[in-house]
């Protein structure tokens, strides 16, 4: 069974079709890129499948499960998480209260205090944060706030981790070290599908590739593929800046 | 006069002071939709209308319906100082736009009890003899007050001319880009900080209106606001918040309920009834009747 | 060692102390006080426990709620209704819960929405019950105002005391659970907190169900000292307005804010009443303006500068004191 499947899924804004009739879908262990020009639809697909707005038509399954009329806190606890475009931290609260709101909440079942606390200390180990878990978020750097919404998506248990531009905004060391991360993240065994913008991250890491314009699924492939792909180099003129950041 | 004659003239009734109370929720439509500050001091700035009214036109002995000339550009320009000083202040030192709705939301309440004080201080809580034009008319087969008559046309009449203006003019246009996105209208040349203002003012201008239209048909009083900033909540909810058309169809669905009550059954469960309405109606469709979902 | 050492050292001790000789000095004041102080006492008391209780559902998420006083005066009804059915204590209890049934309903209603419709909802509550009330009493019991028997003005004491150590030891442990940190999340960012597992209408809707208890149980308490009640003086938005006052005023990130806030004011109340007559409300609007738009975080928001200055002059003091011993040696 894949992990994630959507068919027909479209979402309408007003009379704009921001997704359009998109088929796709993610297997189970493997880093999935989703890129395109800004406004082409991807956040809104993470959107959909996250559970933060309705579908208008069509289906998104996970392992088989319809997400269609689901609240973001019930596919949450079926095994999706995610981070934001912009980061969506808990900006007056330590860093250990962040990731421990995943750890009591995210789970099926109800967890005690002590193994949501253990869970969300080795969470911080895993991404580097065990030093700050008692600064407010507010004062950390933008890459560490990232870090601190990668490790409060994790601490939900996640199968399947929706990262939306986790580079966006970072130098050159701190992408290659994100980059580092998401592959430990997956090395653990959890599915990972992003959005980005950073070639140099997505050629990195992904295996497979689709790429959105204007809400339709244009391409999907290898790196490879994608990179020699006429359509894609076409809509991507435009966007060079944006590779080798 | 008979069971179903007595109920067409409730209805008659309802339509026009629901007229009024259109009138009232598009002043506090204008106010949230574009200031993003619900105005619970909307009703006071009925009561300011309708207790100046009342002063100016018996001091210096004019048509109460002229004071409006006075009465409505004075109360503008108290909304328009009010947001472009607290408001504007507010929202420059709060982090985030659900923090300053909060607050200003609070500082509203606190307004509230300032601008009541101020006025119980200077008038006095008594009820002043403000009514006018209260002789009836032969208007659809029944006979109705006039002042309820000239009261619904000039509501109306606003309203129109309001609707007009948002929907026609360049400031209009200007106006509903802040409403919709203040940020890209900032940044495609519109000056929000005035239009947030000029907003206010409009909102408070018709709230003052409102008031004159009010005080020629029932006596004026110092505690008359709560009342009509609950009338004003309930009606802008029901037709959708940020529809100038809403807020009039839901001003008269809710005159209609009003007077039907009042009329029939109990004057003092009127707001419960509206409240039963404000509930279906957040558990149904909480966009409002002509509300965007 | 000198003083600030010792203070410093024996620091929890200490406030432990003062805190329990506070208490004693309230439980006792019927034995010292006038009449008149023992009600104020009351009355700065509800005052605390209702904006202790306001502040952490308010305070937190930024839902501002409007309706303590609707929910005071559910309190104040349940003992009109009930006092010579049942024992007051039960009737306290009784109280609180028709409060929460209450608050649950509104919920329900509103806090699957935005904040703005639950602010518009809860704006009116408290003139909406007062209206049902008088109609109910005037239709079933033909009734326009209630006498309430008496328990004893320094019972009343003890039971408000008692109310206020329950609702700040609850809202202690409530902020300190998990239910707490939800709330928390919400208020940082609902839809992150959705989207990391938390039913966040669930937890909006049970905690502000949970505050509406203790406000319902002040008014329970409150009423055998207003002996006579009627719908007009039981729910008014007044008491609604000066628990809000209090909690901003205080500062709602520490929980002893909001009680500095009712201290202060409800003594303020009294002394302005007396001088100014009912045009205090003016003030206290204005100050309530000055405080959100100066002061967002309260006088909790000035400890720390306080502290650090305290700091600095301790330091100041304590190297005089060093210097001189040096210059007499």
């Amino acid at each position: 069974m894949r992990m994630l499947e959507g068919q027909g899924v479209t979402k309408y804004f007003g009379g704009l079709a921001a997704v359009s009739n998109v088929d796709f879908h993610i297997d189970q262990g493997e880093i999935a890129g989703l890129i395109g020009p800004n406004g082409a639809g991807k956040t809104t697909l993470f959107n959909l499948i996250s559970g933060a707005f309705p579908i208008s038509s069509g289906e998104i399954r996970f392992k088989g499960q319809k997400l269609n009329n689901l609240k973001p806190h019930q596919i949450c606890k079926m095994g999706v998480s995610r981070t934001f475009q912009e980061t969506k931290v808990f900006a007056n609260m330590a860093v250990i209260q962040n990731v421990l709101v995943g750890a009591f909440f995210g789970t099926p079942t109800s967890v005690s205090g002590a193994e949501a606390a253990r869970e969300a200390s080795q969470v911080l180990e895993f991404v580097g944060l065990s030093a700050m878990s008692a600064v407010p978020v507010k004062d950390l750097t933008l890459v560490n706030q990232k870090r601190v919404e990668v490790a409060r998506a994790l601490a939900t248990k996640p199968e399947l981790l929706l990262l939306d531009e986790l580079m966006a905004g970072l130098n050159s060391t701190e992408v290659s070290e994100a980059m580092e991360l998401v592959n430990k993240i997956r090395d653990s065994g959890i599915t990972i599908f992003m959005v980005e913008h950073v070639m140099k991250a997505i050629m990195g890491i992904c295996e497979r590739i689709m790429v959105f314009h204007h809400g339709e699924k244009i391409a999907e492939g290898t790196c490879n593929e994608i990179s020699c792909n006429k359509t894609v180099i076409d809509i991507y003129l435009g966007e060079e800046t944006n590779a080798g950041s | 006069m008979s069971g179903i004659e007595r109920v067409l003239e409730l209805i008659l009734y309802g339509i026009l002071s629901g007229g009024v109370y259109g009138l009232l929720a598009m002043g506090l439509s204008l106010q949230y939709g574009v200031c993003r500050v619900l105005n619970i001091t909307h009703g006071e700035f009925v009561m300011l209308g309708a207790m100046l009214t009342f002063t100016i036109s018996s001091t210096f002995n004019i048509n109460p319906l002229l004071t409006a000339a006075i009465v409505g550009p004075l109360l503008f320009a108290i909304g328009f100082l009010l947001q472009a000083t607290l408001f504007r202040g507010l929202k420059a030192r709060t982090p985030s736009p659900p923090v300053f709705e909060g607050s200003a939301l609070l500082v509203a309440f606190g307004l509230m009890y300032i601008i009541q004080y101020a006025a119980v201080m200077n008038w006095s809580a008594q009820q002043q003899p403000s009514v006018y034009l209260s002789y009836r008319v032969l208007f659809l087969g029944m006979n109705i007050p006039l002042n309820e008559l000239v009261a619904f046309a000039i509501a109306v009449a606003l309203g129109v001319a309001v609707y007009l203006f948002l929907a026609r003019s360049r400031l209009g246009r200007a106006i509903r880009a802040t409403a919709e996105d203040p940020a890209t209208a900032s940044l495609m040349g519109v000056n929000t900080n005035m239009v947030l203002a000029l907003c206010f003012g409009l909102g408070a201008l018709l709230a003052g209106v409102a008031g004159t239209l009010v005080s020629i048909k029932v006596q004026a009083r110092t505690g008359i606001g709560f009342s009509n900033t609950v009338i004003a909540l309930i009606v802008v909810t029901l037709g959708g918040l940020g529809s100038v058309p809403g807020s009039f169809v839901a001003g008269i669905l809710i005159g209609i309920v009003s007077q039907l009550v009042i009329g029939l059954w109990e004057p003092i469960l009127a707001m419960p009834v509206y409240y039963v309405i404000l509930m279906v109606l957040l558990l149904v469709r909480p966009a409002g009747l002509l509300g965007k979902k | 060692m000198d003083i600030t050492g010792f203070i410093s050292k024996h620091r929890k001790l200490l406030l432990a102390g003062f805190l329990v000789l506070i208490l004693i000095a309230i439980a006792t004041l019927p034995l010292y006080g006038r009449t008149y102080d023992v009600r104020l006492m009351i009355s700065i008391l509800a005052y605390v426990a209702m904006a202790i209780s306001w502040a952490m559902f308010s305070g937190v998420t930024g839902y501002m709620s409007l309706a303590p006083a609707a929910f005071l005066g559910v309190g104040i009804y349940a003992v009109a209704l009930l006092q010579r059915e049942l024992p007051f204590p039960v009737i306290i209890v009784i109280g609180g819960l028709m409060a929460f049934g209450l608050a649950i309903l509104v919920g329900l209603v509103t806090l699957r929405l935005k904040g703005i419709y639950f602010a518009i909802f809860t704006f009116g509550l408290v003139v909406l019950m007062a209206r049902v009330i008088e109609y109910l009493e005037a239709m079933l019991f033909n009734l326009h105002s209630r006498h309430i028997l008496s328990v004893g003005t320094a019972n009343s004491l003890y039971m408000m005391l008692g109310l206020a150590v329950v609702t700040v030891l609850s809202v202690y442990f409530i902020k300190r659970s998990r239910y707490g940190l939800a709330l928390l999340s919400i208020g940082g960012n609902e839809e992150a907190a959705a989207h990391m597992g938390v039913n966040t209408t669930r937890v909006k809707v049970l905690l502000f169900a949970v505050s509406a208890i203790f406000m319902g149980a002040a008014g329970a308490i409150m009423a055998p000292t207003l002996i006579y009640i009627n719908p007009g003086n039981a729910f008014g938005l007044v008491y609604s307005f000066m628990p809000i006052l209090m909690a901003v005023f205080g500062g709602m990130g520490q929980l002893y804010g909001p009680v500095i806030g009712a201290v202060a004011f409800g003594y303020i109340e009294e002394w302005l009443r007396k001088e100014l007559g009912g045009s205090f409300m003016l003030a206290f609007g204005i100050i309530l303006i000055l405080v959100i738009v100066f002061l967002p975080n309260g006088i909790v928001g000035l400890v720390p500068m306080v502290r650090s200055k305290l700091g600095w002059v301790i330091q100041k003091l304590r190297k005089g004191g060093q210097a001189e011993q040096h210059a007499n040696a």
